[in-house]
């Protein structure tokens, strides 16, 4: 006579079709409750078949673009000939433009440190999150804090001769005036556009284009010593 | 023959030991599907259903998803890399030049390391303003945002630590700069440089303490911190929705429109 067997083996197939929220509401509270009920598809196979194209076709171009084009490779690594100019690799070249106008720990300590502690904190600030048009509210005090911010940056990269920084600088600036006299009910979709962007969204703007021009700058624009150069005539 | 080969696999796939390492089964059911991802220790990181809109190029531009397929190319490459080189001087360059001319394909399995890397570091940047410009960052997210900056300094770790190990003049110099700028943090910078490079200047401690770092602790790094990344993109409910956008796809719209006509 055997026992009666004491385990089940299988697989429970009891999962829903999706998942269902549950919500208490205590006494005292009035629950409003917003139902969006839309479509969803399953990560397995929609999702992962199109990020597993995706990653196909940046292999396809990665290994086009590595069979025609080499790698550098320079002479063996020699302490006593200092090539000139030593660059960072390109992704550091704003940093190094910064290096040739301030001391190091400036450009190579304080700015980046600035950089990442700006990056963390965006999402921990009420005026990120609301994202109101940066001149809608308070707009006599934000102009003159506009204005004073302005030009006192501008000042500051005129002093040092940051002159690759400043332009991008004016440049933002100008678009920052012209957004400073535009209605978010403006008849002009550029200018209603402009009129409802955040002062994140501007600091972004103006890191992104700081960024580009230091970078290009570096990479293909400075030569011996730091000097300028074309990089068509070399 | 490709029928004979799909008779196999699928006899393949009921047998009990595929079964038991496999236990979701096979099968197109939804259930099935959704045991796929959630019976599978990496791909339970996703959620098993995901907003359609959300598949959209317009997005995301699909930027995260392309960092990590560079991410993956160049574990791939790497580890052939690591095959043909020593972290030691003169071995290194000497590696690196007969990767260049001796190994066959050596010459495109660095080459596709090397652009691999540089469009990494790109597209990290990238993706970091695409997340930014579609406001993704606001809670829920502001932690995923702050693994994402993480995962930014990895990239750019990951970068800088692999161009010091072909041991050329570029290399060289460029790691000099950069340990340079280290030493000159007040108080701390001169010791900072010598933990960095292991001595006052860039030498074969150096090469070492970079390899170590760019071929294990970092990458280990990236991998945990790319899970944290993704599981939390989960628990945040999926990715970001903008309250004025559609619910229903415009395509959809479109079938229903005709299907009205007929
Ligand atoms: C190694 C680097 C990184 C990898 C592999 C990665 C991967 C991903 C992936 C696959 C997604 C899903 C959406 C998409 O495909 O774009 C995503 C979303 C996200 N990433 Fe990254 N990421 C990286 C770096 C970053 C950086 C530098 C940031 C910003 C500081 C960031 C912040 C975010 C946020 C907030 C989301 C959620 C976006 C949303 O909800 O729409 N990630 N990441």
């Amino acid at each position: 006579m055997t026992e009666p067997k004491d385990f089940i083996a299988g697989i429970g197939s009891d999962i829903k079709k999706s998942q269902k929220r549950v919500l208490f509401v205590t006494r005292r509270t009035s629950a409003q409750v917003r139902v969006f009920d839309e479509e969803r598809v399953q990560t397995y196979p929609e999702a992962l078949f199109r990020a597993a194209l995706a990653i196909e076709l940046l292999t396809i171009a990665l290994v086009l673009i590595s069979l025609f084009f080499n790698a550098p490779l320079e002479g063996l690594a020699d302490p006593t000939n200092t090539p000139n100019p030593a660059k960072a690799p390109w992704y550091f070249l704003g940093l190094q433009e910064m290096l040739h106008y301030f001391p190091p720990v400036v450009a190579g300590v304080l700015i980046p440190m600035v950089l990442v502690v700006a990056l963390v904190v965006i999402p921990y600030f009420n005026v990120n999150i609301e994202a109101d048009g940066l001149f809608l509210k308070n707009r006599h005090r934000r102009l003159n804090i506009f204005y004073a911010g302005a030009i006192g940056l501008s000042l500051f990269l005129w002093f040092f001769h940051v002159y690759v920084a400043l332009i991008p600088t004016l440049v933002i600036a100008a678009i920052m005036l012209v957004a400073a006299f535009s209605s978010p009910t403006s008849s002009q979709p550029l200018r209603r556009y402009l009129a409802a962007k955040p002062v994140s969204w501007w600091v972004m703007t103006w890191f992104l284009l700081e960024l580009i021009v230091l970078t290009v700058v570096g990479t293909f624009f400075r030569g011996p010593g730091w000097s300028w150069v074309l990089p068509w005539r070399s | 023959m490709a029928g004979k080969i799909d008779d196999y696999i699928a006899k393949l796939e009921r047998t009990r030991v595929w079964r038991s390492v496999f236990r979701s089964g096979t099968g197109s059911s939804t259930l099935h599907r959704a045991l796929a991802i959630q019976q599978n220790v990496f791909l339970h990181l996703f959620s098993t259903k995901v907003r359609r809109r959300m598949l959209g190029f317009k997005a995301t531009w699909y930027l995260g998803t392309l960092t990590l397929g560079t991410f993956l190319i160049l574990v791939i490459t790497g580890i052939l890399l690591m095959l043909y080189y020593r972290p030691a001087v003169p071995q290194a360059y000497a590696d690196v030049k007969d990767l260049q001319f001796v190994v066959s394909s050596g010459l495109f399995l660095r080459n596709l390391h090397r652009w691999a890397a540089h469009t990494m570091v790109l597209l990290a940047f990238a993706h970091l303003f695409r997340v930014f410009y579609r406001g993704a960052y606001r809670p829920p997210r502001e932690f995923n945002w702050v693994i994402g900056i993480v995962l930014l300094m990895v990239t750019l770790l990951l970068s800088y630590t692999g161009y010091l190990l072909p041991w050329d003049q570029l290399a060289y110099w460029a790691i000099t700069v950069g340990s340079n700028i280290s030493a000159t943090v007040p108080v701390i910078g001169e010791k900072v440089r010598f933990l960095m490079l292991g001595g006052h200047q860039v030498n074969a401690n150096a090469l070492l303490r970079f390899y170590v770092l760019h071929c294990v602790i970092l990458p280990l790094a990236a991998v945990l911190f790319i899970a944290v990344h993704f599981w939390r993109i989960r628990k945040d409910g999926g990715l970001y929705v903008r309250q004025s956008e559609p619910i229903r796809e415009p395509a959809k719209e479109d079938e229903s429109a005709v299907l009205e006509k007929v």
